[in-house]
């Protein structure tokens, strides 16, 4: 009893295994009946409608041209000028929307890399040392992850403007590497995953602290570290309000912060809606990726932080 | 700096990791310099761009511009609590902090609850197809507010709409329903975030706990109600913190959804008076907005937590 409890803690996926599949196995109870499946089944079924309409229609939308766009039926094809829309898009003002791409790809990937690390040595400190001001710097850090991300923009703007720094690459980049909330995810995970026996054998086999966490702890954190990167790449990479304050110069904005200046012109450069919907299109495509290639991992770490 | 450690500690017997801190005598830290190590790279980070700009927002926010003359130079003097007083008398942002309560009272139970809904029923055994829904769910997340808005503002508007049929019935860009429109939006992205951490949470419940209320005769949506929410309440209580915060930042949403409705004004949001602040400018004032949200943030998110805590003591 005892046992099973413990190795279900440690992996859901295995209780969910048997419970998912082996009702019988786990009780005599009633069997669900018909009425409330059907019922669970619709519910699930018309949200599904509502969550990937719009998607949908985005899709269909980009591989129209501008005449079928409002003639056409919005919800299936009609001529398919998908290729050619990309092609425009992409040659429009030699390329600036791939430069906003690879922008939000630098800005996001080695933004949340290096968030990444740095919460993580943080909170792998707090959880396994001991120190005077432990818990008097998990708190201020705590504190951190209720500041609102907009209320830091203003303040940012004009430390940055004093020295120099806006309008440059580094004005979005350098506050993206602070992730309170990965040090917190951090520290709850590390708690939970690395047995302190473990670095106690390590330092007996001679090994230093530093690099013990660079080629045992990290491992065993994984999970959480999938999570602290895919939750610091999101909001990275959804950050408007630092761009839009920061950035001046078209070819220093993320590819969310072009589309919008974009769309804010289109009823001056009605041209511009085709690229700004297949834009669109295209900019979701990495973040839907790096999920699907991810989520084996974060969804272990996802419910660390709700647990404690 | 509060996270430096000692270097050299008190000589004596090193303290086990869980032995009562002694009084008198500090234990000796292990390993300081990994510590040092660890800790000193984010604790910089966090100084330069979080510590240090909330402070110079407080500084900034007591400052007054004064001009020697109509025309003269303008400086900066200290003013006192100033700009706080015009941020009391500014009517446009205490409606834009009004609209946003309101529309936080209402998104939020109403995404929260969806989000409840799907978890339990993507955790309870009368699902299948369990890992197609939680993806379709989920995708949304994937998509940056700005792109969302984007999308949904073609999708309300009158002549573009695939829904042509309701659009020209409904003005969903109308200054009485752009509020909820923008509500839908925000709804729309995070109602999958939301369930993935609880139903996260409830796959970590082990399954020998249903068993007695099994034997009992209670059905699924008794065993939802009695057991699994009370054992879920803190990752309710985390994305209510979570939602919360992100209520009074809205920001993105609604200032995209200006090139698609007039209703939506310049100060339509706190953020967005902020932002129309510091562009006139006027920065002072733009700090003691900044302040003002910030420290409501942190009030109604410890508000939130101490209320839901109360409830929870017991467990």
């Amino acid at each position: 009893m005892t046992t099973t409890t413990t190795m279900t803690a440690v992996n859901p996926t295995a209780s969910r295994r048997r419970r998912g599949g082996g009702q019988d196995a786990v009780g005599r109870g009633p069997r669900e009946g018909v009425i409330p499946r059907t019922a669970a089944f619709i519910v699930m079924g018309v949200f599904t409608l509502y969550f990937l309409t719009p998607i949908w229609w985005l899709l269909i939308a980009s591989t129209k041209d501008r005449g079928d766009l409002f003639s056409t039926n919005p919800l299936w094809f009609a001529d398919f000028r998908f290729f050619e829309n990309v092609g425009a898009l992409v040659a429009y003002r030699d390329g600036v929307y791939l430069r906003w791409l690879l922008n939000s790809l630098l800005y996001a990937g080695v933004g949340a890399v290096v968030a990444t690390l740095l919460a993580s040595m943080c909170g792998y400190a707090l959880a396994k040392y001991r120190f005077p001001g432990r818990e008097t710097l998990f708190n201020v850090v705590l504190g951190g992850v209720l500041v609102p991300a907009t209320a830091l923009a203003l303040p940012l703007f004009l430390l940055f403007s004093q020295v120099q720094l806006t309008n440059t690459f580094w004005a979005v980049f350098l506050p993206s590497i602070v992730s309170p909330f990965g040090v917190y995810l951090s520290r709850v995970f590390a708690e939970a995953s690395v047995p302190d026996e473990l670095l106690e054998a390590s330092r007996l086999d001679g090994a230093g602290e530093v690099r013990t966490f660079f080629t045992v702890s990290i491992r065993l954190m994984f999970p959480a570290l999938v999570t602290v990167f895919l939750f610091q790449f999101v909001s990275i990479w959804n950050n408007f309000f630092l761009p839009l304050i920061m950035l001046r110069s078209e070819e220093l904005f993320p590819v969310t912060y072009g589309l919008y200046a974009w769309n804010s012109t289109i009823n001056q450069f009605p041209e511009l809606r085709t690229f700004v919907l297949v834009g669109s299109l295209l900019s979701i495509v990495p973040l839907i990726i790096t999920f699907l290639l991810l989520q084996r991992y974060w969804r272990t770490g996802l419910g660390t932080g709700a647990l404690k | 700096m509060t996270t430096s450690p000692p270097i050299a500690g008190v000589a004596g017997a090193a303290a086990a990791p869980d032995a009562p801190v002694q009084k008198r005598k500090r234990p000796r830290v292990q390993n300081p310099w990994a510590i040092v190590a660890f800790v000193s790279p984010f604790a910089l980070v966090f100084t330069l761009f979080y510590v240090i700009p909330i402070g110079y927002a407080v500084w900034q926010s007591l400052l007054v511009v004064e001009r020697e003359g109509t025309f003269g130079e303008a400086r900066e003097v200290f003013g006192g609590f100033a700009q706080y007083a015009l941020v009391f008398q500014n009517a446009e942002f205490w409606s834009s902090v009004g609209r946003v309560f309101l529309f936080g009272i209402v998104q939020v139970p109403v995404m929260l609850g969806l989000a409840l809904l799907f978890a339990l029923l993507l955790d309870s055994p009368l699902l299948r197809g369990k890992k197609f829904f939680r993806l379709a769910f989920f995708v949304p997340y994937a998509v940056p507010g700005v792109i969302a808005a984007i999308m949904w503002g073609f999708l309300y508007s009158p002549n573009l709409s695939p829904f042509e049929a309701v659009t020209s019935q409904v003005d969903f860009l109308s200054s009485d329903l752009v509020l909820w429109s923008i509500a839908n939006v925000v709804t729309w992205v995070f109602v999958g975030y939301n369930m993935l951490i609880i139903y996260s949470t409830l796959l970590a419940i082990p399954g020998d706990i249903y068993e007695a209320a099994r034997l009992d005769g209670a059905g699924q949506a008794r065993i939802a109600w009695s057991i699994k929410i009370p054992l879920i309440r803190p990752a309710l209580v985390l994305t209510g913190v979570l939602s919360i915060i992100g209520t009074l930042q809205l920001l993105a949403e609604p200032q995209t959804f200006r090139s698609f409705s007039s209703a939506v004004t310049s100060t339509y949001t706190p953020n967005m008076t902020i932002y129309a602040t510091s562009s006139i400018p006027n920065v002072s004032l733009a700090a003691a907005f900044s302040v003002v949200l910030a420290l409501a943030t942190f009030v109604l998110s410890f508000t939130f937590l101490r209320i839901t805590r109360r409830k929870a003591a017991t467990s």
